[in-house]
């Protein structure tokens, strides 16, 4: 497995953004809670193979959005969705489509590391387990597989039986990247994925993100714009401008374009750190 | 890279499949398990059903043939002359469960206050499953305990046989401080910590701001605890039956002995028969909707408080 | 300065009173610890009584105790850990749950002896199980109930959120994130509710001594009727017909007691540290 070169801390992303098909798109997405707007008129295509990131001051409703993409929403009661999100271009908010099915394709890691209280093999292993793979050694291969993408094996291999939560903060969440690849997704959604961690497990994960977005779709949510800068090829600012009411999407563009010539006063503002 | 394009081959192959629907399988599956588990929580609510109609089965003509007024308001049982007032075994019950309480509340608040208060974490360590143990010593042990060597000590003192109210309440009373203390430590455990600091950043002392700022805010949950302490106090009965005596008749002195409404089942139960039987399911059933109207009781008052938090 | 005064005694007092909670646990431990240990031999946990004042050993009523102790915990265990996980993991507030809980708060409350004659009226009588193991196995059910209920639903709800979203992440069921991770997340402390409800269990007389009947026998099916350690230990004291054995039943049964209690609190404790 051939690396990419370190990221370099500049707003150019290290290789020219693909312009692939659209992965995912999103029309006029309106979401609620309950009474609350929460977002509203949401318009933007993901593009297939490649970081999209979504940025914009705490409370902006990113995470919000990036849990719509695997139907994660529909666990919190008191949710509503208006509005189109098709993958592949096919309407993931159908009647009758599966969520479960959808989150195996569209998986996700969070922002607080989250293992299994399991050992790290059975938390890799979870995965497969779940969609019937029973084999031993399919299961060995597909472990040391993941294991492998996600940049961890060299440090665990020894120690696969110990249990995930021993693991630092950084390889806790690397193991939890290794375990949604077992499962191999399309689609990898990162809310914050490393803000709970050391910096040099961040840059352990920017890293495997630049080689993983070869094969996957990803989309980040990040409130750390110069990580939004280093891995993103595509961004998209977020801002709720009044309190209480409901977050817009306010401009989109190759992350190039959004950190050196935003369109939006808004996203100026922001990216030179005069609010937010 | 060639593992990395094998993936996405096959992600392009799972593409074509496009978004599967729900399986009726899957769905036929989750909702049964879904409604397996509703089933289960509903045995809870099939026992009360079951408890209320086969005791009320049993009891309920008490009421009838023998007339409430009678079976509630009279003062004798002699159930071999067939009077069946059950007034001494409630007075009997009360009597036990009020000392009970009087002497059970303050030891159990104390032990609590001082748990979640004044005790270091090396004495609460050492404390807090003392009480948890005791909450797990069977009655029959306490009633032992109580008989063998609280008897004696009360006849010493009485000069009676030592059987009767003062020996029960004893008993009781060190029996329902888990619940009480238990219960009264989450409460003072749930006051939000910055009420605390307030107090004695003011200067008052530590007693201070137990009972003025402490105990005041935790109120209602020490109340919840003394009710359900009572409820234990009323419901118990092989410590009781062991200790006081058991005789229906309104008693000269505490240490004469009483009788209450759980021990004189106990007693009479191998005997019963007819009315004396049903007498004593009547029993079980004032027994019962006595505790539901504590559980009751407990959860008016939470509604009742956060119904006035609401308006705060 | 009254105010440091009146401190001071406030202070001596919740100390008297929680020395008070500790003393008297360890005098009724200790009590029963010295008068019982002299009784205790192989022979009197492994014989049977004999004769109007029982003398020998008490083995038939041990066996009875464990007998309908664990057939009491083969019947609540699953039904209480599924309810348990409707409540936790799959209810809706709303009319349905409140019942529910309404309903298990009231069979919490509901006095062992009431229980006892709830179970003589329903499985002794009106289903004819007679008295039996599984007529006081059965009324034990509805005591346990709501304290394994409680107990369980607890420890699913301490299972942090995030472990669930990782599940369901994966493309895991709801039945297969429950099963596989928060089931297993929640085990030890599911393990130290269920041992401390089979103590509860052991330790229960008023309930099992009108269901079990009250006749020493070795029980073998359970449908055989048996006199519980309990049980026995209250003849025993309330005859005054011997009471050695009275102090060895009584020395078995609080063995039984702590051990279950402190295994409960080893594993909650070990299970912390990890």
């Amino acid at each position: 497995m051939t690396r990419m070169p370190a990221p370099i801390v500049s707003p150019t992303p290290a290789a020219p953004a693909p312009d692939g098909p659209d992965k995912i798109t999103v029309k006029g997405l309106e979401f609620y809670y309950g009474d609350f707007h929460a977002l509203t008129d949401v318009t933007v295509p993901i593009k297939s193979t490649a970081v999209t990131a979504f940025i914009g001051p705490s409370g902006c409703g990113k995470s919000t959005f990036i849990r719509c993409f695997n139907r994660m929403n529909d666990l919190i009661p008191g949710t509503r969705l208006e509005g189109k999100v098709t993958l592949d271009g096919q309407d993931i908010y159908a009647p009758g489509v599966d969520p479960v099915d959808l989150r195996r394709r569209v998986g996700m890691i969070f922002q607080q590391p989250n293992p299994f209280p399991m050992s790290i093999y059975d938390n890799v292993a979870f995965g497969p387990r779940l969609h019937g793979i029973t084999k031993k050694s399919e299961l060995d291969d597909l472990v040391r597989d993941s294991l492998d993408r996600a940049n961890l094996w060299k440090e665990v291999k020894d120690i696969l039986g110990r249990g995930g939560l021993t693991l630092s903060g950084g390889q806790q969440q690397r193991l939890c990247i290794a375990r949604v690849l077992a499962v191999q997704p399309e689609v990898l959604l990162m809310d914050e994925p490393c803000s709970a961690i050391d910096p040099t497990s961040v840059q352990k994960i920017e890293d495997l993100m630049a080689v993983l977005k070869e094969s996957i779709t990803i989309i980040i949510v990040t409130h750390n714009m110069q990580q939004a800068a280093r891995v993103s090829d595509f961004t998209a600012f977020f801002l709720q401008e009044v309190a209480g009411e409901a977050a817009v999407l306010v401009e989109y563009d190759r992350t190039t374009n959004v950190f050196t010539s935003p369109r939006d006063k808004r996203t100026e503002d922001y990216i030179t750190g005069r609010f937010g | 890279m060639a593992e990395a394009s094998a993936q996405n081959d096959e992600n392009h192959k799972k593409a074509a499949h496009g978004l599967r629907l729900v399986s009726r399988s899957t769905h036929l599956k989750e909702a049964g398990l879904r409604n397996l588990f509703l089933l289960c929580a509903f045995v809870a609510v099939l026992g009360v059903a079951l408890i209320f109609l086969f005791v009320g089965w049993r009891g309920w003509s008490i009421f009838s043939t023998y007339g409430v007024g009678a079976f509630l308001g009279g003062a004798e049982w002699d159930p071999i002359d067939g009077i069946y007032g059950i007034l001494p075994l409630i007075y009997g019950s009360l009597v036990v469960m009020g000392g009970a309480l009087a002497l059970g509340t303050p030891l159990a608040v104390g032990t609590a206050i001082f748990l979640s208060e004044i005790a270091s974490p090396r004495v609460r360590s050492i404390v807090r499953p003392a009480v948890e143990l005791l909450a797990g010593i069977p009655s029959v042990i306490f009633g032992f305990f109580g008989l063998l060597i609280l008897r004696p000590f009360i006849a010493s003192t009485s000069g009676g046989l030592g059987f009767g109210a003062a020996t029960a309440w004893i008993i009781l009373a060190i029996m329902i401080v888990p619940t009480i203390a238990t219960l009264t430590e989450d409460a003072l455990g749930s006051i939000q910590p910055g009420i605390r600091e307030a107090s004695y950043a003011m200067g008052a002392t530590t007693w201070q701001t137990v009972y003025k700022v402490l105990v005041p805010a935790a109120k209602i949950g020490i109340i919840d605890a003394i009710i359900l302490g009572m409820g234990r106090a009323i419901g118990e009965t092989m410590a009781v039956l062991m200790v006081v005596g058991n005789a229906p008749v309104f008693p000269d002195s505490v240490t004469d002995p009483i009788a209450t409404l759980t021990t004189q089942i106990v007693i009479d139960m191998p005997y019963a028969t007819g009315d004396h039987r049903t007498a004593l399911f009547g029993m079980a059933i004032i027994l019962f909707i006595v505790s539901m109207g504590l559980v009751a009781a407990v959860r008016l008052i939470s509604r009742l408080q956060s119904a006035m938090e609401a308006n705060r | 300065m009254s105010k440091r005064i009146a401190n001071q005694i406030a202070l001596a007092l919740l100390w008297t009173s929680a020395l008070t909670t500790v003393a008297v646990l360890f005098a009724v431990i200790l009590y029963v610890v010295v008068n019982g240990i002299g009784q205790l031999s192989l022979g009197f946990i492994f014989t049977w009584p004999r004769g109007v004042n029982a003398e020998g050993g008490v083995w038939p009523t041990i066996v009875s105790t464990l007998y309908v102790t664990a057939l009491a915990m083969v019947i609540v265990t699953p039904i209480a850990i599924l309810a348990a996980v409707y409540l936790a993991e799959y209810a809706v507030q709303g009319r349905l749950v409140s019942i529910i809980r309404c309903a298990a708060d009231t069979l919490a409350s509901v006095p062992s002896i009431v229980m006892g004659l709830f179970g003589l009226a329903l499985f002794v009588e009106a289903a004819h199980i007679g008295f039996s193991m599984l007529s006081a196995a059965l009324a034990l059910t509805f005591l346990m109930l709501p304290i394994v209920m409680r107990t369980t639903e607890e420890a699913i709800r301490a299972v942090p959120k995030y472990i669930r979203w990782g599940s369901y992440g994966l493309g895991a069921t709801k039945w297969q994130t429950v099963r596989r991770t928060v089931l297993p997340a929640a085990m030890p402390r599911i393990l130290t509710g269920l041992i401390l409800a089979t103590g509860r269990a052991v330790g229960e007389t008023a309930v099992v001594i009108y269901t079990m009947g009250q006749a020493i026998n070795m029980p073998v099916s359970p449908l055989d009727s048996g006199r519980p350690m309990t049980v026995h230990l209250y003849l025993l004291a309330m005859e005054g017909i011997n009471l050695p054995a009275a102090y060895g039943t009584a020395l078995l049964l609080m063995i039984m007691i702590l051990g279950f209690n402190l295994s409960a609190r080893y594993l909650l404790r070990r299970t912390r540290k990890v």
